[in-house]
């Protein structure tokens, strides 16, 4: 993200950038295309993973990405701009290569999201949906991302950063904009870019499925239970309160 | 006194969990192959025997929703998984395909076979690449060894598996929703009836299972339908993935039989957080009425919850403990369903962005009189009345919890949540002096 965007956090249109791709890129794009289109019926169904695709070239929903995205599966462009303005994952202005999310939602706000939200919002200097002046990170409040167990949640590029602090999380954000690599709890051993993540969600694999564990420790406390390796105490069952009624009367 | 009965959880611990070595070694694909060598409409009696209920939230029994295909008619019929797991609190689907995601292509290929069909999809929540990694794997693995694709396992069956991306948004749980989204609109719940089953996919029958439900026909087709309606209660047999999250000492997964109780597994989790006690928790996920300390004996089956006035739902157990503020929890549940209202319906739309503005003023201490009766009687206005069941969603914590602590409604006229309910109480990790939370 070498260019310079102007204000990064102001909602630019959708139809912002009309530069065409050039030749390679769009070769690239339409060969892309073709495969994901292929994996589908009918090929409307490929429009969810090829908005991933063009965010994966250009860092954001274009202009250009739309009309690309129409012009493949024969929709007008207002029918992409529907679609594309309904999810929260397309961006609707240049991204940061980070996409640093902090869930907020109600249990790991409460266990500590709430605060960590506010640390590095105010070390950042910025707000929701809002990237650094480097470029590097995009600051957004998430919703449940399905991890509660392991709250408080941080997600980078959508990799898990488990049980985190206000103090780990400024450090990750720290360590993302120096360029050095962080390892997310549970996920691949590094973060790759935004446009790289974009890609893999577009259907195209990396290569990287058999880095990381297969279970963070949350995941696996039923087993030691079950396993003997967790000892624990039994409580009693209170005493139903109507059936004790009863035997009084 | 209930034990835990490790079955979908069972190997989640070996050092290469995910991959389809591993699952071998476990007696994987087993099942597919007796699948194969059995009438197709045996496989779906054996669902309905086993008593499996839909793991997704509404329990609705997976072999009968099975059978509601109509006869084959030479067309394509389709089975989609659905992997968004975004109700807040749900954390089950997600580690389950990061950790042994080859019970859930095993589980799709025999329900495909079960049910006629050729392409199967498996719509997965984009917020989880590395899930989508271990899918997209898994998934490659299968097709290498035979149980995917083409003639397989010589039996003649075809089946495609295409694994899908969403892009943010809980609404595509709703399983109409998640249709439209995986045909590449905007995903809005569709009118029922048609149902899936009649009119799903592309309009052709389709048959729409939670990931859980389908990854549990393995090892029930493995070990016998009366194996697994011997677990759990009359009417909500079997086993389910319980997770336990919040103020517990270890919170995590636990793989129980239907009907274990919230005191037995906060047991197993060593206890409410050391030095407090149990105020309010979900039984299964933020859409289900919030219960209390007068529930912690409830069998968590679907009826016993049910007559206990709440529902099973998604076994998400969001446990808080005396210092949390209700209305500070029930107010951030409320942003959300008002962010992920998808403005089909007027009473979810317009009643979510009232409930969002009334809950703000109560947090803040900036209420009034009448507020906590009109947020009754919007919720009563949006219940029964919405499109889909988000709108329904939207007023469970709002009425149950005002129900239970309607004092602390009344506390919203007058006093913020923050005075009373300091939030550094609640936080998992040491707060320094300096810091508090700003609402
Ligand atoms: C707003 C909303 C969100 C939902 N989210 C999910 C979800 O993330 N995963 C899921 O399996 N079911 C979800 N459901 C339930 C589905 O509509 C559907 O009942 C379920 O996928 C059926 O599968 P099952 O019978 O195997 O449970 C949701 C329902 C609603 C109304
Ligand atoms: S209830 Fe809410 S989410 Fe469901 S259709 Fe209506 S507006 Fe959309
Ligand atoms: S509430 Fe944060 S992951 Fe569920």
């Amino acid at each position: 993200m070498s260019e310079n965007h102007g204000p990064l956090h102001v909602q630019t249109p959708l139809r912002a950038s009309d530069e065409p791709y050039d030749p390679q890129t769009l070769a690239d794009l339409v060969r892309d295309a073709e495969l994901i289109v292929a994996r589908y019926p009918q090929k409307r169904s490929a429009l969810l993973p090829l908005l991933h695709l063009i965010q994966s070239v250009d860092g954001y929903v274009t202009g250009r990405g739309v009309t690309f995205c129409a012009e493949q599966l024969d929709l007008t462009e207002a029918e992409v701009s529907g679609v594309a303005t309904f999810y929260t994952q397309y961006k609707r202005h240049p991204n940061g290569e980070y996409t640093v999310g902090v869930c907020t939602n109600t249990l790991c706000a409460v266990m500590g999201g709430d605060l960590i939200w506010d640390t590095v919002s105010e070390h950042l200097g910025i707000g929701h949906d809002e990237t650094t002046e480097d470029g590097k990170v995009t600051l957004e409040r998430v919703e449940c991302n399905a991890a509660c167990d392991y709250a408080p949640v941080v997600m980078a590029n959508w990799e898990f950063f488990d049980n985190q602090t206000p103090e780990s999380t400024v450090r990750l954000v720290e360590d993302l904009r120096a360029g050095k690599d962080v390892t997310p709890t549970r996920g691949a051993t590094s973060v790759c870019s935004f446009k790289q993540m974009s890609r893999v969600l577009a259907g195209f694999s990396d290569g990287r499925a058999d880095e990381g564990v297969g279970a963070g420790p949350a995941s696996l406390e039923g087993l030691r239970i079950a396993s003997g390796e967790q000892t624990y105490t039994r409580t009693a069952p209170a005493p139903a309160p109507e059936a004790s009624k009863e035997q009084q009367s | 006194m209930t034990d835990l009965t490790p079955i979908l959880t069972e190997f989640w611990d070996h050092p290469n969990s995910w991959t389809l070595e591993t699952y071998e070694d476990k007696q994987g694909y087993q099942a597919l192959r007796k699948a194969l060598a059995m009438p197709a409409a045996d496989l779906v009696q054996m669902t309905k025997d086993s008593g499996l209920r839909g793991r997704g939230g509404a329990g609705f029994p997976t072999g009968m929703k099975w059978g509601f295909l109509p006869p084959p008619d030479g067309g394509p019929r389709y089975l989609v998984v659905n992997a968004d797991e975004s109700e807040p609190g749900t954390c089950k689907d997600i580690p389950l395909m990061m950790a042994a995601p080859q019970f859930l292509i095993e589980g799709v290929a025999i329900t495909s076979y079960a049910i006629g069909c050729n392409h199967a999809f498996i719509y997965l929540r984009g917020e989880v690449v590395h899930v989508y990694r271990r899918l997209l794997r898994a998934v490659e693995e299968a097709y290498a060894a035979g149980y995917l694709g083409k003639d397989i396992l010589g039996t003649g069956f075809d089946l495609d598996v295409t694994v899908h991306a969403g892009a943010g948004a809980y609404i595509c749980g709703e399983e109409t929703a998640l249709l439209d989204s995986l045909e590449g609109r905007r995903g809005q719940p569709r009118l029922k009836p048609p149902f899936p089953a009649v009119a799903g996919l592309y309009a052709r029958p389709t048959v729409v299972n939670n990931v859980e439900s389908i990854a549990s026909i393995p090892p029930i087709l493995s070990r016998g339908a009366d194996w697994f309606a011997d677990m759990g209660t009359e009417k909500s047999q079997g086993f389910g993935i319980f997770s336990l999250s919040g103020h517990v000492t270890r919170p995590g997964q636990y793989e129980a039989p239907l009907g274990i109780t919230l005191r037995e597994l906060v047991d197993m989790a060593g206890g409410i957080r050391e030095g407090h006690r149990l105020k309010f928790w979900t039984p299964g996920g933020s859409s289900t009425p919030i219960f209390t300390d007068a529930h912690w004996d409830v069998p968590l089956d679907f009826e016993s919850v049910a007559a206990a006035g709440s529902m099973l739902g998604t076994r998400a157990l969001q446990i808080f403990d005396e210092t949390v503020s209700v209305v500070r929890a029930v107010s951030r549940w409320t942003d959300f369903y008002a962010h992920e209202s998808c403005g089909k319906c007027t009473p979810c739309r317009e009643g979510t962005f009232w409930l969002k503005q009334i809950m703000t003023r109560l947090e803040h201490g900036q209420g009034t009189q009448e507020d906590i009766d009109k947020l009754v009687d919007i919720c009563d206005n949006i219940l029964g009345r919405s499109f889909c069941a988000l709108g329904d969603g939207a007023t469970s914590p709002i009425t149950s919890a005002v129900q239970y602590f309607r004092e602390e409604f009344g506390a919203g006229t007058s006093q913020p949540w923050w005075e009373l309910f300091p939030p550094e109480k609640s936080v998992l990790f040491p707060v320094r002096a300096k810091e508090t939370v700003s609402a």
